[in-house]
């Protein structure tokens, strides 16, 4: 039984939990937890934090009188983490707001706090839709992107080009099957066909035996229904295996920090819809400039998202006068989103932030002209069309 | 077509065969770990991050001094042993005397510095490694696409399985290491010189783990947290052998690898705890392991 004791030692230390920086108490302070370590860590980690300081800076540092300062933690993609951490600091450290990032469960979960402890918490880098629909609540707004809007971008452009028969690779949890749920509708509802699906545990490092499966079911599109780490290396088998002869491959959740870590010769003329991208105007450069001087390169599109979140709030409080939740909530909800992350972006009854997606395409290396030079912009998606109609699954938000 | 248990015999063969390869990097970092608790009595939790640093040794290597795949092979496990050798004689030596949980945590902690800090210095996205250009390419067996890669990964386990298993059980020098755990004092009084043994023992088994690395390096993206998943199942293969018997990791680490690669197509959901699962049966039947002794 010594194995069993030393298996138990391993994994009471694998939990030990980062400890987090201290703020003080009559400060506005803004929470961050996100996956700071793990498979999502270069989807905002400390990237998100240096942009939520850019915002607090650009911000002017303070409001209602008060400093602003950022606490932050690591959620190491466990829900039980996320919310006992999101109870810690509603309870000890009254926090005022919390951006959470990265992991659908952990959001789900620390979702549910916000409404009991009701402390505003914007989810970011989260994808699963059930976060404003079934899941909604008073407290918690969804930004960036959802499942609904990331299968609207790139099934229908995939579907519209004549891929009209899919198979999906799936990470088996909340997050995955929400978003092959979202995009087998798309398909459907463009007159495409669904032949099949697998389901690969979250993590897994070879991909070989799924894509096999894939390969078989004779489906014209490999739609990957998962993220980061797993996005890239089902990317790097199915190019090993030569699925992309046979099936195109769609990821319908990819990063640019996939991209960049996959080469553009592995992930050339990959298809996928994107909340922002860094080289789109001057504008959006000379923010990734400012962001890359600190960081290193430009700002993926949650980092960015974690930017307009934080000034989002912080505008909404000055224009409440009160870091009072609830009268910040409403304020969230008048507001117009206009900075360099969104144009007219603004949030719906719902709690889902409204705003323009883009469908891009992976550069040939020989398109790229520069570092991080990886998409082309197919087609601009208009708010309204992008995150679809008001489901009515969310109480707050009948259907109209 | 002929069908085993309803399943076309193509997709039962492609399955046993990508089995195969995931089978025989559990085989090659199991002998590793199981090499060194067999002769050294050190569990040795840092194995997967070894592996790791074996595989970011080739891809430093080429981005950084343009070393190609086949140097690396050699190279990176030389340079992780070595590194490996450092740690014993700095910090695993003074723990032999004490409960192998001390070991345990030394290596487990160490695992986790070496991942955190290469993390912190290139990010958790990983960076993707060329398949050495003589190797590009697939076959067309019949029944599936085999990457030639893939089918060299598994020629390259089978024969780095062979050499330690022959150079343990068959040689003098496997034979003074074996005589070296047994009875330490003794074998010294022969004039044999103990400590050099054990410290070259853990320098070779951490090179084992980077030859693992290197070979992945082309398969999957190469990354400081890629060791983490690897390490827990590598220790369920070594229990389920048997702790400390080579022969029990080789075979263990190929037979579950084709036992997880048809989860994958029977229940793929269940692909990440089969091992586990056959991990606690074989601890009820055989608590020593398949090939383990009382």
């Amino acid at each position: 039984m010594k194995f069993g004791k030393m298996t138990l030692t391993a994994a009471i230390a694998l939990t030990a939990v980062m400890a987090a920086s201290q703020a003080m108490a009559d400060d506005v302070i803004i929470g961050d937890i996100d996956d700071l370590s793990g498979p999502y860590a270069d989807v905002i980690g400390k990237g998100g934090i240096e942009a939520i300081n850019m915002a607090i800076a650009d911000f002017g540092g303070s409001v209602l009188g008060k400093k602003i300062s950022v606490m932050t933690t690591d959620h190491q993609n466990k829900p039980d983490i996320g919310a006992s951490k999101f109870a810690e600091w509603a309870d000890q450290n009254h926090v005022n707001m919390i951006l959470g990032g990265s992991n659908t469960g952990v959001s789900i979960a620390m979702s549910k706090k916000a409404l009991e402890k009701k402390v505003p918490f914007i989810a970011i880098g989260a994808a699963g839709a059930s976060l404003t629909n079934q899941d909604c609540n008073a407290y918690t707004i969804h930004y960036a992107y959802d499942t609904t809007s990331l299968a609207n971008g790139t099934a229908t452009a995939m579907v519209k080009g004549g891929a009209k028969t899919w198979f999906y690779l799936t990470a088996d949890y909340a997050f995955g099957t929400q978003l092959q749920e979202a995009a087998s509708k798309v398909v459907e509802a463009n007159g495409g066909k669904n032949v099949g699906s697998v389901r690969a545990p979250l993590g897994t490092s070879d991909f070989s035996s799924f894509l096999v499966q894939a390969q078989g079911s004779g489906a014209q599109v490999l739609g990957l229904a998962n993220a980061g780490a797993d996005t890239q290396n089902s990317i790097k088998a199915a190019n090993e295996f030569g699925i992309g002869k046979t099936m195109k491959v769609v990821a319908l959740l990819g990063f640019i920090s996939d991209v960049n870590a996959l080469g553009l010769k592995t992930a050339q003329g990959l298809t996928l819809t994107t909340s922002w991208y860094w080289d789109a105007n001057d504008e959006t450069r000379k923010f990734s400039k400012r962001f890359a001087d600190k960081v290193g390169h430009p700002p993926g599109e949650n980092q960015t998202a974690y930017y307009s979140a934080t000034l989002a709030y912080l505008n909404a409080v000055k224009a409440a006068g009160t870091t009072d939740s609830d009268k910040v909530m409403a304020e969230l909800h008048k507001e117009k989103i206009n900075d360099v992350y969104a144009k007219g972006g603004y949030i719906r009854a719902d709690g889902v932030m409204i705003h323009d997606m883009y469908v891009v395409q992976v550069k040939t290396p020989a398109e790229s002209k520069a570092p991080w030079d990886y998409y082309k912009v197919i087609s601009t998606m208009k708010g309204e069309e992008a995150f679809g109609p008001v489901t009515g699954l969310c109480k707050l938000a009948p259907k109209s | 077509m002929t069908t085993i248990f309803g399943y076309p015999l193509i997709v039962i063969l492609s399955q046993l065969m990508l089995g195969l390869v995931n089978g025989s990097f559990y085989a090659m970092l199991s002998l590793g770990v199981a090499v060194i608790f067999g002769l050294m009595g050190v569990v040795n939790f840092a194995h997967g991050a070894f592996y790791m640093l074996g595989a970011f040794g080739a891809l430093l290597g080429l981005q950084w001094f343009g070393i190609g795949y086949w140097p690396s092979l050699i190279l990176s496990p030389l340079i992780v042993g070595t590194i490996g050798i450092v740690l014993e004689r700095l910090l695993l030596r003074h723990l032999y005397k004490l409960d192998p949980l001390y070991g345990l945590l030394v290596t487990f902690g160490l695992a986790l510095v070496a991942e955190g800090s290469l993390q912190n210095y290139f990010g958790s996205s990983g960076q993707s490694y060329p398949v050495p250009s003589i190797l590009t390419g697939t076959w067309n067996l019949g029944f599936m696409i085999l990457p030639i890669y893939r089918a060299w990964v598994i020629l390259a386990s089978v024969v780095v399985s062979f050499t330690t298993w022959y150079v343990i059980e068959r040689t003098r020098l496997g034979a003074t290491l074996r005589a070296a755990t047994q009875n330490a004092p003794l074998l010294q009084a022969f004039g044999i010189n103990v400590p050099r043994m054990v410290v070259l023992t853990f320098g070779g088994g951490v090179a084992l783990a980077a030859l693992a690395g290197v070979l992945a390096a082309p398969v999957i993206q190469v990354s400081p947290l890629m060791g983490q998943s690897l390490v827990i199942v590598v220790f369920a293969v070594v229990v389920i052998g048997g702790m400390g018997s080579i022969l029990g990791s080789v075979l263990g680490g190929l037979g579950l690898g084709v036992i997880e690669g048809f989860t994958k197509v029977l229940y793929p959901e269940a692909s990440n705890i089969v091992v586990f699962v056959i991990m606690a049966i074989v601890l009820v039947v055989r608590p020593a392991g398949l090939f383990g002794k009382e």
